[in-house]
């Protein structure tokens, strides 16, 4: 995209992977993933997530960047020690709903069908869909 | 306040695949500087797109198939956010589901341009699934398709929002 003169801010919550893959405007919110544009019901943060990546695009000017976006995911930080910890998963211990849905082995079967998440979506939806772009 | 650092998903997933018995998962790293393009217009005078990988689909469109799917889906950004729906193999989709925005802000986004931070959105948010372990193909079949949907659209800048 940048080689085609677009400019690109990249919101992520995972820095070891967009350090290594190398973008060129990045933000970083150091949440667990999965709202990476902003908390879950909360406009006001979403909105201003948003004014912060306006300000990238017009203050940032070294490739590479990653600025930290001052938000935090809550008072304590435990939540990273679970994530994608196989042994949080099964410790009788006293994770809270949150860990254990965080820790582990998050990924289910790699079903080659269309995975809709209401059985009515795949009744609604229009097999020859022209927004849908299959590139294979 | 405790703080602790980033949560390095690299070395979580190779600990998290040897356990499971499976060989090291190759993460792209790339040498040099990222490639840049300076913005050349104020902002209230560009138009902004947005892509989003994380399996979001709008109801009446198929949804991802879970399994390398390098297929993507126009979402008109005037769309109603009760009409989005997520599916993903390898995250907690929790979030996601109760509010779509968080990881596709379309509001906010709609925001941005009715205050005029921005002049225009493109028509469309682009959105994919992820989690293609190709790196080839999407290099060389869904970027490019991408940019050609950027271009068509006439957009000066993208938000790139992975999950």
């Amino acid at each position: 995209m940048e080689a085609v003169g677009i400019a690109t801010v990249v919101l992520s919550s995972a820095r070891s992977i967009t350090t290594s893959v190398g973008t060129p405007r990045t933000l970083y919110l150091d949440y667990p993933l999965g709202q990476t544009a902003g908390r879950a019901g909360d406009l006001r943060e979403q909105r201003s997530i948003l004014g912060a990546v306006c300000q990238a695009f017009e203050a940032m000017t070294e490739p590479g960047t990653i600025h930290d976006l001052p938000l935090q995911w809550s008072q304590s930080d435990a939540w990273k020690d679970v994530v994608m910890r196989p042994s949080a998963a099964t410790d009788p211990g006293p994770a809270s709903e949150e860990e254990k849905r965080l820790s582990g082995d998050q990924r289910t079967q790699r079903h080659a069908s269309p995975q809709y998440q209401f059985s009515e979506d795949r009744e609604s939806a229009d097999p020859q869909c022209p927004s849908c772009v299959f590139l294979e | 306040m405790q703080s602790r650092p980033p949560v390095d998903y690299i070395e979580r997933t190779k600990a998290l695949y040897s356990s499971l018995g499976h060989p090291p998962y190759e993460w792209v790293t790339s040498a040099g500087q990222p490639p840049w393009s300076t913005v050349s217009k104020p902002l209230n005078q560009s138009r902004l797109a947005v892509i989003a990988s994380g399996g979001i689909y709008r109801h009446g469109q198929v949804a991802f198939h879970h399994k390398d799917d390098t297929s993507y889906r126009k979402i008109p950004v005037d769309t109603p956010i009760d009409r989005l729906r997520v599916t993903h193999f390898a995250y907690d989709l929790t979030a996601a589901r109760q509010d779509p925005n968080a990881v596709l802000p379309l509001n906010a986004l709609r925001q941005l341009e009715k205050e005029q931070r921005i002049a225009s959105l493109s028509s469309n948010a682009l959105t994919f699934m992820g989690g293609i372990y190709s790196s080839r193909k999407v290099r060389e079949l869904l970027a490019p398709a991408l940019v050609d949907e950027l271009k068509q659209d006439e957009v000066d800048l993208a938000l790139l929002i992975p999950v």
